[in-house]
């Protein structure tokens, strides 16, 4: 099994990758892209030790940079088609910063939906015998709420942008697979993890590769999520507008 | 980000700045812990107003020599982590204490123990090096040659000569993951001493439990080896959940003597010879989670001391004597005897002796009115307390058992403070 995984230094991103990496009897080859090279360096050490039959690649750039994406690809293309790609990368947004600073909330779309499109698209082009691509978009991408909007309108993006993908790859072998953990306990949200409400990350990933194995074209996860935000979204606005959450 | 933190006793939730650790929030930090899963009963890894350094996202394995057993691994990466992955490897923890639920910078920081200090010593004591960061920016490697003042500062230095970034440890070989274990019954504190010097030759993990609700300190003797069986199971976290704070605490002197009476029988019924999993065996309360909530509001202290083994017997019967005298019963009395080295650390709490340590419901002031008396006790017979699990012991105190502490004031980084240094160090 090949896998490539963009952000692979991602608090869910990781933990998907040992799961991978655990899977008894699996000879698993990883592809990891990420910014930071010394961080994907850590991550590659860590699948060898889980796995030592694993083999792991690290590829570092900007990951908005198209020009260096399109010469990752010939790179890529190189090494064989993944079986399976998993686009993780994402950063919290500033809410209140974001509503006056261009800067900010560009930097924020650019990160989080602009870069994660891009991957999606050069991952359908590496499986021209199909594969699964899955996007890690949000909860918080299911309904603009006022605290982190902003992050969710980006979330909201990667959800319309990998339906389109489904439908365009519909009858063929490439599935795109929109995921939306719930607030996860990831180096993204150190502070709120300390205290304790948020789900561990490894119980996330391991609902994100058992929906990935399955073929699901949506995973919540935890799966709760899909109850709650089918009722959060069906809230009427004059409701929805008095509520403080 | 702005958040309420309490230590694993719940004696207090005040608002702490908390930032993934790392060199950038490191370098230049001013007033900050590095903190690994608080499983802390004190004030040790708390620092109100202050910023934590969470220790979580560190938590990639680096490197394993497969030969002699070396990890390397970065400090957040947690103990039940390496269990869990290495026991099929053939492979376990030198030492590990009573949950898994902690990192091993956290580890390291306190230097802790396990029921196999008389054959392995402390965790400190199977760590090889570490890289530390300091607030100044610099990345030190620390072992028993390099850098080592800092080394043995910074093992037992509770969390205040630097970040702990990564470190590598000695594992021991194992068939599997199973122990072959014994229970015994004693009836007092002098069968207890001969069963451990019977028993520490012979057997790798030796712990009791005591009741002190007794008379005459009777308790349950738990020894084991790691077994030749070779079987691993994979192992399931979950069991039941304490699911709220209840408004009293549930631990109180009727639940207390009804549990210890109850525990004392089963145990005796079962005593024998078993195979037992390392999970069960090793980290019994990890089974209930979140069981510190079952204290109550006003969350919990532990007082762990350590007494010289000379005169042994009469202190811990004078103990138990004030404990029953002041009607606050502890189910979770664990006692150990400790083997004959120091831990390697300049405030390692470890040293030859007897250990004893007790949970105790936060009873404010009469809470503190026993602990006095165990100090005046302690202190007496000239023992001290494990500042890993301590909220409230004075400055004296502190000073007294721990001898190193003048010299270790010098490693420490200017940077760094917490709760506790403050308390008992003066910044």
């Amino acid at each position: 099994m090949r896998v490539l995984i963009v952000g692979a230094t991602s608090g869910i991103a990781k933990e998907c990758a040992r799961i991978w990496a655990g899977k008894t009897g699996s000879q698993v080859e990883f592809l990891l892209v990420g910014r930071n090279q010394k961080g994907l360096e850590s991550v590659a050490a860590d699948l060898r030790v889980r796995n030592p039959s694993s083999k792991v690649s690290t590829f570092s750039l900007d990951l908005a940079d198209s020009a260096r994406i399109s010469l990752l690809e010939t790179e890529l293309g190189a090494l064989g088609s993944p079986d399976i790609a998993l686009i993780a990368q994402g950063e919290l947004t500033d809410q209140e910063l974001a509503q006056t600073s261009a800067d900010a909330l560009s930097k924020s779309v650019t990160v989080n939906a602009t870069s994660v499109a891009l991957f999606a698209e050069l991952a359908a082009r590496l499986m021209p015998n199909g594969g699964k691509i899955a996007v890690i978009g949000s909860v918080a991408g299911d309904r603009g709420r006022r605290a982190n909007y902003a992050y969710g309108a980006s979330k909201a993006f990667l959800h319309t942008y990998v339906r389109g993908m489904q439908h365009r790859f519909a009858g063929t072998k490439v599935l795109p697979i929109i995921v939306k953990p719930g607030p996860t306990a990831t180096p993204m949200t150190t502070a709120l993890a300390v205290s304790g409400k948020l789900a561990p990350a490894d119980s996330v990933a391991r609902e994100i590769v058992s929906g990935i194995a399955k073929g699901k074209k949506t995973i919540y996860a935890p799966g709760l999520w899909a109850v709650i935000m089918l009722v959060v979204r069906m809230i009427p606005s004059p409701i929805f507008n008095k509520l403080n959450f | 980000m702005r958040t309420s933190v309490s230590s694993f006793g719940r004696l207090s939730a005040e608002n702490h700045n908390v930032l993934g650790a790392s060199f950038e929030s490191v370098t230049g930090g001013s007033n900050v812990l590095p903190r690994g899963l608080g499983s802390s009963y004190g004030d040790v890894c708390l620092n109100p107003g202050g910023t934590l350094l969470q220790t979580s996202g560190l938590n990639n394995l680096l490197a394993f020599d497969s030969e002699h057993g070396l990890l390397t691994v970065e400090a957040g990466v947690t103990l039940g982590e390496i269990q869990r992955i290495f026991a099929p490897k053939g492979w376990m923890l030198s030492v590990t204490p009573g949950t898994q639920f902690v990192t091993v910078g956290g580890a390291i920081g306190n230097d802790v123990h396990g029921k196999n200090h008389h054959a392995r010593g402390t965790f400190g004591d199977n760590t090889l090096s570490f890289t530390l960061i300091r607030t100044t920016g610099e990345i030190l490697h620390c072992s028993r040659t390099e850098n080592s003042q800092l080394f043995h500062a910074t093992i037992g230095g509770l969390g205040l000569t630097g970040l702990i970034a990564s470190a590598t440890i000695q594992l021991q070989p194992v068939a599997g993951a199973f122990l072959d274990t014994e229970t015994l019954v004693f009836q007092n504190s002098s069968e207890f001493l001969a069963l451990s010097d019977a028993s520490e030759p012979h057997w790798q993990y030796v712990v009791s439990w005591i009741d002190c609700t007794s008379k005459n300190g009777r308790g349950i003797f738990m020894r084991g080896n790691n077994s030749a069986d070779t079987r691993v199971p994979e192992v399931k976290l979950g069991g039941p959940k304490v699911p709220f704070t209840p408004p009293i605490s549930l631990i109180n002197r009727a639940s207390v003597s009804a549990f210890n009476q109850a525990y004392f029988n089963l145990n005796r019924l079962r005593s024998g010879a078993a195979k037992t999993h390392y999970q069960p065996y090793f980290y019994p309360l990890d089974s209930v989670r979140n069981w510190n909530l079952a204290y109550g509001p006003h969350g919990f202290f532990q007082y762990q001391m350590v007494i010289p083994r000379t005169n042994g017997r009469e202190v811990l019967d004078e103990v138990l004597g004030e404990i029953r005298k002041s009607g606050q019963g502890s189910f979770l009395a664990v006692l150990k005897t400790f083997g004959n080295q120091n831990g390697p650390g300049m405030l390692s709490f470890a040293r030859p002796g007897i250990t004893l340590a007790l949970d105790f419901t936060n009873y404010a002031e009469r809470s503190e009115k026993l602990f006095k008396r165990l100090d005046d006790v302690v202190l007496a017979a000239g023992g001290t307390l494990n500042p890993s699990k301590d909220a409230r012991m004075s400055r004296q105190m502190f000073e007294q058992g721990f001898p190193g502490f003048g010299e270790f004031q010098n490693y420490r980084d200017r940077g760094i403070s917490s709760a506790m240094s403050r308390r008992l160090m003066g910044w």
